[in-house]
């Protein structure tokens, strides 16, 4: 789950990291009020969405005066940013950091993630602050320093000391890096973070450091024991159906084509996706409605399946081996039937009793096509939604 | 012959009086597995599906001498129940449970790595060796004993590809659902060797998915080391950059992880690759020839 820059921050001050005094608003009014209250000479105005590349979207701006930034909230506040990682659609702004300038005199790139080689947490260091990691990665990979944090011990010290000095930081900055960089690794470990980026962490004029960004993604699997940080899910920064989705426990991602598909397990659901592209076709969407595909689920599914416009038919794959196909078709029809589906549904499945399923579906007198196979569905539900694209 | 598992294993259940592990233990038990105990802290001494079951896996294996654990706890408290099983010194730990929080496992790994236990999972459909013993979650029908070993991410992605080969005569040496997590046990490199030095395995199916790098590390070594045909498969090749496409190591971050570039890390090692995940058994079907080392 990812959170807001302030959110992070927010976070990352309970662990003790140092971060510009500042505060969140959601109208044009309160950012006058609140850069008033930080009364510095410069203030920034942030606009918080879940996405990098913020700066040159114009989602940044700095103000002179509390006027000017009041002006710059109104301008930013409901903006469409679209950056890099936003994708084409963009997202809109409801929210603004309005945050205290900073004298600065370096930056630098800092953060931590889980190595899946060394099956550890990494803290990462770059001299390169405000760049994005991967162009780092790409240019000049010598210039990323890591450090592997071993569970039992933790980040220890002389590790920091090595990052530090690797960084080229004066031997009063290192002092500082080192309880700066412990709390940012307790606050990475207690919230089960999977991603803590500060990018920038930058060196003032009189050698402070202070994460000036910072962005964190959580561990979905971890959230049930961080109610706090679960409450802190922002569903406007989501797509409404996955968002749906997600209540009925369903793993659904939207795409942009027109063939929706319902699989259970995610390795069967992407290969499922790549079928519909080779036959021709374009994936509506990614979904995985579980192991199981109990018929409730298969009833949800349908309603977020079909809450996409796009779609002009739609695949069932379901590989149930142990999962009693009669009992699934008599879900699929019945959630056909009390949707009212128009849009007409190709149903490949195997399993116990897949027999008598394919029975019921045929006699069901809605508008089914059974497969032999995953080729077969894949093909038939292409040629449905109107041929290859 | 196979690998992991056979007729010998003798397997205890933790979380055997629990919904899901009392299901699949009763299947397993229906395919000819030897489950000698369960383990559920508080219900030891008692009895389930006739299984003895003991407070402490420490106790089970004392007292029934299991040589290999599944595991279907829930996810909070699966990472201490793999850390129960390695303290055990079980030389073999199928964990199913999906939704283990990372963290957990980096520090399961640790303790994994200084043991000699061999992990496979967690979030997998378990091993088989078809005929002999079945240890997960797996539907047992679909399967045939023969002499193709297959390695796999995937859950029911790795049933579809058996059922394919088991259409076609083609049988299996053993299946390995390694997990879909970004941190596992076992992964594609360890099977692939295993299955290289496994006699009664005369070729190799490998099925990957987006996220991480296992399929070129083991594509590395193939190059280097298999003589045995292997038909490789890579799940994801739609899938859109930096989502998690259900599974948590299912992920292309920072254009690493990519099924573009396991594709060629696998056709640089001369694996026969299929673009298409219906072409698996067939492709197999071809290598081996029509007199077949099926």
């Amino acid at each position: 789950m990812k959170i807001h820059e302030y959110q992070a921050k927010s976070i990352l001050a309970k662990f003790g990291v140092p971060i510009p005094r500042g505060e969140v608003v959601f109208k044009k009014e309160d950012a006058k009020a609140a850069a008033q209250k930080l009364g510095t000479p410069v203030v920034v105005v942030k606009a918080q969405i879940h996405a990098g590349g913020r700066g040159k979207a114009g989602g940044v701006k700095l103000a002179r005066s509390a006027e000017q930034a009041s002006e710059l909230a109104g301008q930013i506040l409901g903006m469409k940013l679209v950056t890099p990682q936003t994708g084409a659609e963009g997202r809109i702004v409801h929210r603004l950091l309005i945050e205290e300038g900073l004298d600065i005199k370096r930056e630098l790139y800092l953060s931590i993630l889980v190595d899946r080689v060394a099956e550890a947490p990494v803290f990462m260091a770059s001299a390169a602050g405000g760049m994005e990691i991967e162009e780092v990665a790409k240019e000049h990979p010598e210039a990323i320093l890591r450090e592997t944090i071993r569970p039992a011990t933790g980040l220890q010290a002389y590790q920091i000391r090595k990052l530090a000095f690797g960084l080229g930081l004066a031997p009063e900055s290192v002092s500082v890096a080192v309880p700066f960089f412990q709390s940012l690794y307790r606050a990475f470990v207690e919230t089960d973070a999977s991603l803590l980026e500060i990018n920038p962490c930058v060196v003032t004029g009189d050698g402070r450091l202070m994460a000036l960004d910072a962005k964190m993604v959580f561990d979905d699997n971890a959230l049930a024991r961080h109610p706090e940080i679960r409450d802190m899910r922002d569903l406007d920064e989501e797509t409404p159906l996955e968002v749906e989705a997600s209540k009925f426990k369903l793993n659904y991602i939207k795409l942009d084509g027109n063939v929706a598909c319902m699989v259970n397990g995610a390795g069967l659901a992407m290969a499922t996706m790549d079928i519909i592209k080779l036959s021709g076709g374009s994936p509506a969407n990614f979904l995985d409605v579980g192991g199981g595909a109990s018929a409730e689920q298969v009833k949800n599914a349908f309603k977020i399946l079909l809450g996409d416009p796009n779609v002009r038919a739609v695949f069932i794959n379901i590989f149930g081996g142990i999962l009693r196909c009669d009992v699934l078709a008599t879900g699929v029809v019945n959630a056909a039937h009390d949707l009212n589906i128009k849009v007409p549904v190709v149903v490949r499945m195997e399993g116990t009793n897949v027999e008598k399923g394919k029975e019921i579906l045929k006699t069901s007198g809605l508008n089914f096509t059974v497969a032999a196979g995953m080729k077969d569905g894949a093909e038939k539900v292409v040629q449905l939604a109107g041929g290859a694209r | 012959m196979s690998v992991l598992i056979d007729q010998k294993t003798r397997v205890v259940v933790q979380g055997l009086t629990g919904r899901e592990g009392g299901f699949h233990a009763e299947q397993m038990i229906a395919y000819g597995t030897k489950v000698v105990a369960g383990v559920t802290p508080g219900k030891g001494g008692t009895n389930h599906l006739n299984v003895p079951v003991f407070n402490t896996v420490a106790d089970a294996v004392k007292e029934t001498g299991a040589n290999a654990s599944v595991i279907f706890v829930p996810p909070p408290f699966a990472a201490d129940a793999i850390s129960e099983a390695i303290d055990s010194r079980l030389p073999l730990v199928v964990c199913i449970t999906e939704g283990i929080p990372t963290l957990d496992m980096v520090r399961v790994a640790a303790e994994l790595r200084a043991s000699n236990t061999r992990l496979i999972g967690p979030n997998c459909p378990g091993v088989i060796s078809p005929g002999k013993c079945k240890i997960g979650i797996m539907p047992g029908h679909i399967h045939k004993a023969g002499h193709v070993g297959l390695v796999s991410r995937s859950g029911t992605l790795t049933y579809e590809a058996v059922d394919q080969l088991t259409r076609l005569g083609i049988g299996q040496s053993t299946c390995i659902g390694i997990g879909g997590d970004p941190i596992i046990g076992t992964n594609f490199l360890d099977a692939i060797k295993m299955f290289n030095d496994d006699a009664d395995t005369q070729a190799i199916v490998m099925i990957g998915e987006i996220g991480g790098n296992a399929e070129e590390v083991a594509a590395e070594f193939i190059k280097g080391h298999v003589k045995k045909p292997v038909v490789g498969f890579v799940a994801g090749q739609t899938a859109p950059p930096g989502r998690r496409m259900g599974h948590a190591g299912a992920i292309i971050s920072g254009g690493q992880g990519t099924a573009k570039t396991k594709y060629a890390a696998m056709r640089a090692a001369g694996i026969h690759t299929v673009q298409s995940p219906a072409e698996i058994g067939h492709t197999m079907e071809a290598i081996l020839g029509k007199t077949a080392m099926k």
